[in-house]
């Protein structure tokens, strides 16, 4: 029953093949077993999601079955759940509550979603292995001994395990794809704006997009479809129609122009990944898609102009964790600054702490101009080559990541390393543009990612792609070995 | 451009957060090599290019002066490390 | 050698609206500690601001009030420090793009000149909570019901020359925003409340250092607080001192001032545009239909009392001025159909006992209406002046209309002549003495005899004779 995809599950529960309480108490019975193993769970809610799933089977009974009705799913713990502890992979908030839900949440569960559990994560979304949770590091289960990406490793991870058909997740400087390029699953961060962020704890709010993750394109079109729409509450969620996703999947691509940016082949690339993302761009050729090499002259300053603007805008979104309305705080403090200065060195890891002190400097007095205001006009020129791309190309495909998952220590001395594993998909946050990591290939027995970048508002079309990638090929269908070998 | 002990600990009172003395040299270390990295941004010539804060060319939208928030004070005091008579206490302020 | 002062104003400005400047909580004044304070205002995790239109109307009408130009597009920034009654760990204000652009209020001098004062900007921002310093176990508590409340700041440049100027700049500007709608102008409740830069340097030299006191909520305040400070900094420098550049806080029941301890030991504030919050586009069309919808202000409220009402420039400026009293007076020159009358009256009677009993003319217990009726006795004749006192006490102390106060306790004033000749006769009859002197004195000593005998009538009569006829009747009697 694990194995099923979303809308697999999604059939039998219509047919009665089993009931979404048969279902649950399955996967919370999985998730019981393996999550000491993959630690991708932070919290697992079995309670209320066989409430839920009870509910789904009497709503389904009546004869109203929602988008979602009965699936499970995990939300990553970065997304507030009412009445459900959301730490967002931190100390600071290892105690929160949240007396609201996340739009996302909300839109799941009035879809008639089953809520599994919370997933880890790095912590506040910041890192790109997993290993900055205050929870421990998620791990991958391709091969344990590595890393599941980050910072929705938890996410990807529990997909891989086949812990849960579907997850939402959130994606900064590619946290969604990253994740599921090195799990082996399908991940879609949208276009900025088109899914609310309202009640997804913040890192940088210009860069920050929810999206949902599963293990097939199609699936991940169904969750879209509940996740995207216009919410008052966020006053960067554009209001346009969403359009039908499920519709469009199958349409042929005979005729579709495919940018491949000769920036993102270069020095770096493990060659093993640059020969899967070759095949599957073959592929697209084969089912009558053309090739057009492109230029995206400015991609080597993505990570740095990342690294300015992220760091700055998180070092004020977290500055509302001060142990003061919530959240840790330290014991006895002799006075107010104290309070502060020991409330967050306690309650923030070593990877927030230096983000938010680099954040803090690129904004002080006299290095605004050279940094954030630098990196700011730098990302209009990384925006501007997407524009000018998009002017003759429908789609952009390359790499999701340069290299497959990497043993965990493995960039632990020094942190550009780890930043540089999101070269390729920094450039989209900065942009705005949705993009989607589809499985392509394994290259030492573990998953590499093909990333397709569409234009804003495309994610129909980039739907539409990577479904037709996975009728032909079978990457997205591979389970982690040791699934099968404990299976057989 | 590399920072100096002097400029972390600046930063640390800028952001409120301890920084411990034994770790003091290690994230140093780290923050200059971030710097290293994002000094990258000089060779980018940017004349006349206008900062972009965020990407889309949206603008702002209006919400109607109503009240239709509900304040449930215990709801939100529930996770509050310490309150009093429906205040939030800290050490003693001093202007 | 003399010295000049130098003063520019920050004003903070509490804007008028149900809701916060990015929550949908309550702004009203005196609720229960955080019971205004909704998530949003409390910065939890997650949530996001959400721009109150209202609050963006006010200060487009704040700045066409003021002739500033209005900026097509203004952007919100963090201002980034730590303090426990500021959530978020940032204020959310604006800075390099404020909505309101440069303008000027004229204001008048006491020697009956204008002066033009510039101001610099105004910009839309968020208020903080408040601190509570009673004793919680030796710690503070905090009340964040105010956090989020809209305000703007208007910021005039350095072109006030003493405290009487910055008075007066205060009370014209108080008198607009609440002319306009746009704030209650309550001072008490800390809706408008004052920084004052002070610097003074001798005639034609370059500014001097200036110091920012802050937080001054009363006129009164303000004027003592840059007189104190002017004579502090001169002092200094006649001392051979030097002005520090620093942040004082005046204490109005002590009277006196000392430099801040805290928050301004290193002022860096990272300020950077709100990612959470959009270019605020303002369109032509709103700007010309809010000009279009502006309320009448003192200036020309006062030009038209003169021209409509016939009110000396003296009266009308007095009147127009506050505009809860331009209303009450307005209504009640209606009611009584004679604004010079109703002027008089609520300058005189009016204002003593508003005074008296420290009561706003919003909360008067004689309705404009009630007022309005108890002139047109007087002018009808119905009653005289003094009567009439004795009528608005009894509306004053809950009677429902001047007719039936008269009607009950029958003070309809006598003007039956029949009457009156027997009034004048029976006091004649009973001060034989005071007649026969008065018969016997010379002409110049006579008129102020004469009153003795209004005197006694008026008493006799319980003060509801008409004076004119009473007059003559007792001249033609005394000297006839």
């Amino acid at each position: 029953m694990h194995d099923l995809t979303l809308a697999q599950m999604c059939h039998g529960l219509a047919r009665r093949d089993f009931s979404s309480t048969e279902l649950t108490r399955h996967l919370l019975e999985r998730i019981g077993a393996a999550n000491p193993r993959y630690n991708a769970f932070i919290t697992i809610a079995s309670e209320t999601a066989l409430a839920q799933a009870a509910a789904a089977d009497r709503r389904r009974a009546a004869g109203d079955a929602p988008a979602l009705c009965g699936l499970p799913i995990a939300h990553k713990d970065i997304f507030c759940t009412r009445g459900l502890r959301t730490s967002c992979g931190s100390r600071m908030l290892d105690n929160f509550v949240p007396p609201y839900d996340a739009t996302v949440v909300e839109r799941c569960a009035a879809a008639g979603a089953v809520v599994l559990g919370k997933t880890n994560m790095d912590e506040f979304a910041m890192g790109s292995s997993n290993e900055t949770s205050y929870y421990g590091p998620v791990k991958n289960p391709w091969a344990t001994d590595c890393v599941p990406g980050g910072s929705s490793g938890g996410s990807a991870a529990a997909l891989a395990a086949r812990l849960v058909p579907g997850a939402t997740a959130s994606d900064t400087g590619g946290s969604i794809r990253q994740p599921a390029a090195l799990c082996g699953v399908t991940g879609l961060k949208p276009t900025y704006g088109r899914v609310s962020r309202w009640g997804m704890i913040a890192f940088a709010s210009s860069l920050d997009q929810a999206g949902p993750m599963a293990r097939t394109a199609e699936d991940v079109a169904l969750l879209l479809q509940v996740m995207a729409g216009f919410d008052a509450r966020d006053s960067t969620c554009l209001d346009r129609p969403v359009p039908d996703y499920a519709a469009t999947l199958e349409q042929p691509l005979a005729g579709l122009r495919i940018g491949v940016p000769e920036e993102y082949f270069g020095a770096g690339l493990h060659p093993g990944t640059e020969r899967a993302v070759r095949e599957a761009l073959a592929e697209f050729e084969r089912q009558g898609a053309r090739l057009v090499a492109i230029s995206l002259p400015h991609s080597g300053l993505a990570v740095p102009a990342y690294y300015v603007i992220a760091p700055a805008e998180a070092s004020a979104n977290l500055s509302r964790f001060d142990g003061v309305r919530y959240g840790h705080r330290c014991a006895d403090p002799v006075d107010l600054r104290d309070l502060y200065m020991r409330s967050r060195e306690e309650g923030f890891g070593d990877e927030v702490k230096r983000r938010i002190l680099i954040g803090t400097y690129c904004l002080s007095a006299g290095y605004y101009d050279a940094y954030y205001n630098k990196a700011q006009q730098v990302r209009r020129l990384i925006r501007q080559d997407f524009l000018d791309a998009f002017a003759n190309v429908d789609l952009i495909l390359g790499p999701t990541c340069p290299n497959p998952a990497f043993a965990f220590g493995a960039k632990g001395g020094d942190p550009v390393a780890m930043y540089l594993e999101d070269i390729y998909t920094i450039a989209a946050n900065l942009a705005g543009l949705p993009a989607l990591s589809v499985p392509c290939g394994l290259v030492d027995a573990k998953p590499v990612g093909l990333q397709i970048i569409g234009n804003y508002f495309d994610e129909a079309r980039m739907l539409n792609a990577a479904h037709r990638y996975q009728l032909a090929t079978g990457w997205h269908q591979l389970a982690p070995p040791a699934l099968t070998e404990t299976a057989a | 451009m590399s920072i100096q002990r002097a400029d972390i600990e600046k930063l640390a009172e800028l952001a409120r957060i301890h920084v411990n003395e034994d770790t003091v040299t290690a994230t140093t270390l780290g923050i200059n090599r971030v710097l290293e990295l994002i000094d990258q941004l000089r060779a980018a010539d940017t004349t006349g290019i206008a900062p972009l804060a965020n990407p889309l060319d949206a603008t702002q939208r209006l919400r109607e002066d109503l009240v239709s928030e509900t304040v449930d004070r215990d709801a939100l005091q529930a996770a509050a490390p310490a309150v009093e008579a429906g205040l939030y206490l800290v050490p003693k302020v001093v202007e | 050698m003399s010295w000049e002062t130098v003063i520019g104003l920050e004003v903070h400005l509490q804007l008028a609206t149900r809701s916060k400047l990015f929550s949908g909580a309550a702004t009203a004044f005196g609720a229960a500690p955080n019971t205004q304070a909704c998530a949003i205002d409390l910065a939890l995790p997650g949530t996001l601001p959400l721009l109150n239109k209202a609050a963006v109307e006010m200060a487009i009408r704040f700045g066409l009030a003021v002739d500033a130009e209005i900026n097509p597009v203004s952007v919100f920034e963090r201002k980034n420090y730590f303090y426990p009654d500021l959530p978020k760990g940032y204020q959310t204000t604006q800075l390099a793009h404020p909505i309101v652009g440069p303008g000027h209020l004229d204001i008048e001098l006491a020697d009956g000149r204008e002066k033009r004062i510039r101001i610099h900007h105004a910009h839309l921002e968020e208020d903080a909570g408040k601190s509570l310093h009673e004793d919680f176990h030796g710690l503070s508590g905090i009340d964040l019901n105010r956090a989020g409340t809209p305000l703007i700041e208007i910021v005039t440049e350095p072109d006030l020359r003493n405290a009487e100027e910055a008075v007066a700049f205060a009370k014209k500007l108080h008198a607009i925003v609440t002319a306009l709608g746009i704030s209650d102008g309550d001072m008490s409740q800390g809706s408008m409340r004052f920084d004052v830069n002070v610097s003074v340097r001798r005639p034609g030299e370059p500014l001097g250092t200036r110091t920012e006191t802050k937080n001054l909520n009363s006129f009164r305040f303000m004027e003592r607080a840059i007189a104190k400070e002017v004579a502090r900094q001169i002092g200094v420098l006649e001392d051979g001192g030097r002005v520090l550049q620093e942040t004082r806080l005046y204490d109005g029941d002590t009277d006196s001032a000392r430099a801040m301890r805290s928050k301004e030991e290193a002022n860096d504030y990272r300020y950077f545009p709100c990612p959470d919050l959009l270019p605020v586009h303002v369109a032509p069309a709103l700007i010309e239909q809010l000009r279009a919808s502006q309320p009448e202000l003192p200036d020309a409220r006062r030009a038209r009392f003169v021209a409509e009402h016939g009110l000396s420039d003296y009266d009308a400026g007095q009147l127009a001025a506050d505009t809860p009293t331009a209303h009450y007076f307005e209504a009640a020159a209606k009611a009584s159909g004679d604004p010079k009358l109703a002027a008089n009256w609520l300058m005189g009677e009016i204002a003593a006992r508003l005074n008296s009993t420290e009561t706003a003319i919003a909360a008067c217990p004689v309705s404009p209406a009630q007022l309005g009726g108890l002139l047109q006795r007087i002018l009808d004749r119905t009653i005289s002046n003094a009567i009439a006192r004795q009528v608005f006490d009894a509306l004053w102390n809950g009677a429902s209309d001047a007719d039936a106060v008269i009607e009950a306790k029958g003070l309809k004033q006598v003007s039956d002549s029949g009457a009156i000749a027997a009034l004048v006769d029976q006091v004649l009859v009973a001060n034989p003495k005071q007649v026969a002197d008065y018969r016997a004195a010379p002409d110049d000593k006579k008129a102020k005899m004469f009153g003795f005998f209004v005197g006694q009538a008026m008493k006799a009569s319980g003060g509801k004779v008409n004076p004119q006829q009473l007059n003559a009747l007792l001249a033609a009697r005394l000297n006839g």
